[in-house]
């Protein structure tokens, strides 16, 4: 348990969450989506909703890249533990999501040559480590991890490491806004802007969403203050009718983005004409895939890849739940058929995913936020 | 922060008193020096931060509890030296 005067600034959490009130207009419902998930993580886990007037909604985006990835991706990847030569690699993160024949980790327990990362540079470590065996990275991840696997490839290919290969799920999140906003059951007032994929893309691929739909963003930092004052700045843009991309976690995210983490990605990758998102379907240009100069390095041009589909267990509501259309509560597999110990769908697997959030904090109310709470 | 010559772009980092290699070849437009703060995922640095907002940052996940999960993740960046070999 923490208290109120170990946060910084107490004084200015409780100073923003005054402010948003005053500038919610208490007629009006107000719908925010937060499209990352570590903010989906910063809400629950700090108990920020509470803070907020009840008028004020925070529906979370999809910006959870274990969550997204579609079941017969996972199924995919682990089809190559069959090759006895593959040492299987992925982040902690993919290790517990299921696949319909079970998840990496029981996989391992199977037998199979399954192994965690912490950076792609690890993978690719251990294949210089091991050239008898064949490593492939199991890469998901938004701009903010693209990049990495990137240069990685990059060092594999001028070190000439060939017995390296990575099964590339990295996905884009611009085309999933704009799935979002194409989406006729999805109405929203303004974004709050996804922080660390913003250190590579930058602020400006965000410009359309404020020109052509009318809808503020403000790119926001982690901590609860980063996140009341970015939904101040909402707030402030909505009242005074104004509709601009904001920075507000200037400390970390510059406006033009990280140009040598681009110039990686333009190297190695290319846009596929479309890729699965789970619960949203089929998304043009959505993902990214490995440039064919960089053949030798794909696990899907090197192996046999089975390109299965699978549909969600039917009464899971995974895709609801990602496209904000339910609160993880509201799925009827939630806190019994569905938990962290036994997941039924990635959203509660990954930390980022609103459902482990959901299920992990939403009844632990803090000493804070209490009485910053009984402050207001 | 401090560079290796090992290999181009190895850097050696300080965080909270354990020191990590991290790749920083995605800073190549705004080269690092030692001395600098950079922000780390995945092994790689990100972007580069003010001595200011790093000692903000650092406070701040003490603060939260949220600073040994950050060293749990910073101590896996080994680039292959501890983790990698290890299932």
């Amino acid at each position: 348990m923490r208290f109120v005067d170990e946060f910084r600034e107490p004084a200015l959490i409780t100073r923003t969450a005054q402010e948003i009130r005053r500038l919610a207009d208490p007629t009006r419902h107000y719908r925010l989506m937060e499209v990352c998930g570590g903010h989906t993580h910063a809400i629950y886990r700090f108990g920020l909703k509470d803070l907020l007037p009840s008028n004020i909604e925070l529906i979370h985006g999809p910006g959870c890249p274990v969550c997204v990835l579609p079941m017969g991706r996972i199924d995919d990847g682990l089809s190559l533990t069959e090759h006895p030569e593959v040492i299987f690699t992925a982040f902690g993160d993919m290790m517990r999501v299921p696949g319909t024949r079970g998840s990496p980790l029981e996989h391992k327990a199977r037998g199979a040559d399954v192994r965690i990362v912490y950076s792609p540079s690890d993978a690719l470590k251990l294949a210089q480590t091991n050239p008898g065996r064949h490593v492939m990275f199991f890469a998901i991840g938004f701009e903010t991890t693209a990049p990495s696997t990137a240069l990685t490839l990059m060092r594999a290919r001028s070190l000439g490491i060939r017995n390296f290969s990575v099964f590339c799920n990295h996905v884009t999140i611009i085309p999933a806004i704009r799935a979002i906003l194409d989406s006729p059951d999805m109405r929203l007032d303004a974004f709050i802007g996804p922080g660390h994929v913003s250190t590579v893309i930058g602020c400006r691929p965000y410009e359309w969403i404020a020109r052509n739909e009318r809808k503020p963003i403000v790119v926001s930092g982690f901590e609860p203050l980063d996140m009341l004052e970015s939904v101040m700045m909402l707030l402030r843009q909505l009242k005074e009718g104004r509709v601009e991309v904001e920075n507000q976690y200037k400390r970390v995210v510059p406006w033009e983005g990280n140009r040598a983490a681009l110039k990686a990605m333009a190297e190695v990758f290319q846009l596929r004409p479309y890729f699965e998102w789970r619960g949203m379907g089929f998304i043009s240009q959505s993902a990214l895939r490995l440039r064919d100069s960089y053949a030798e390095w794909d696990a899907e041009q090197r192996f046999q890849i089975p390109g299965v589909r699978v549909t969600d267990p039917k009464a899971a509501q995974c895709g609801e739940v990602l496209k904000g259309v339910l609160k993880p509560h509201q799925c009827k597999l939630f806190g019994n058929e569905c938990t962290p110990e036994r997941p039924v769908g990635a959203l509660m697997v990954s930390s980022e995913g609103s459902c482990a959030a959901y299920y992990n904090y939403e009844h632990l109310k803090t000493a804070m936020v209490s009485s910053v709470a009984s402050a207001l | 922060m401090e560079l290796l010559t090992e290999r181009e772009n190895l850097a050696l980092v300080d965080v909270g008193g354990v020191r990590r290699k991290i790749d920083v070849g995605l800073l190549e437009e705004e080269p690092v020096k030692v001395g600098d703060w950079v922000l780390i995922h995945v092994g790689f640095a990100m972007s580069k931060i003010s001595e200011q907002d790093a000692a903000d940052q650092m406070r701040v996940l003490a603060m939260l509890g949220e600073d040994e999960a950050a060293m749990r993740e910073i101590e896996g960046y080994g680039l292959g030296e501890r983790w990698a070999g290890t299932p």
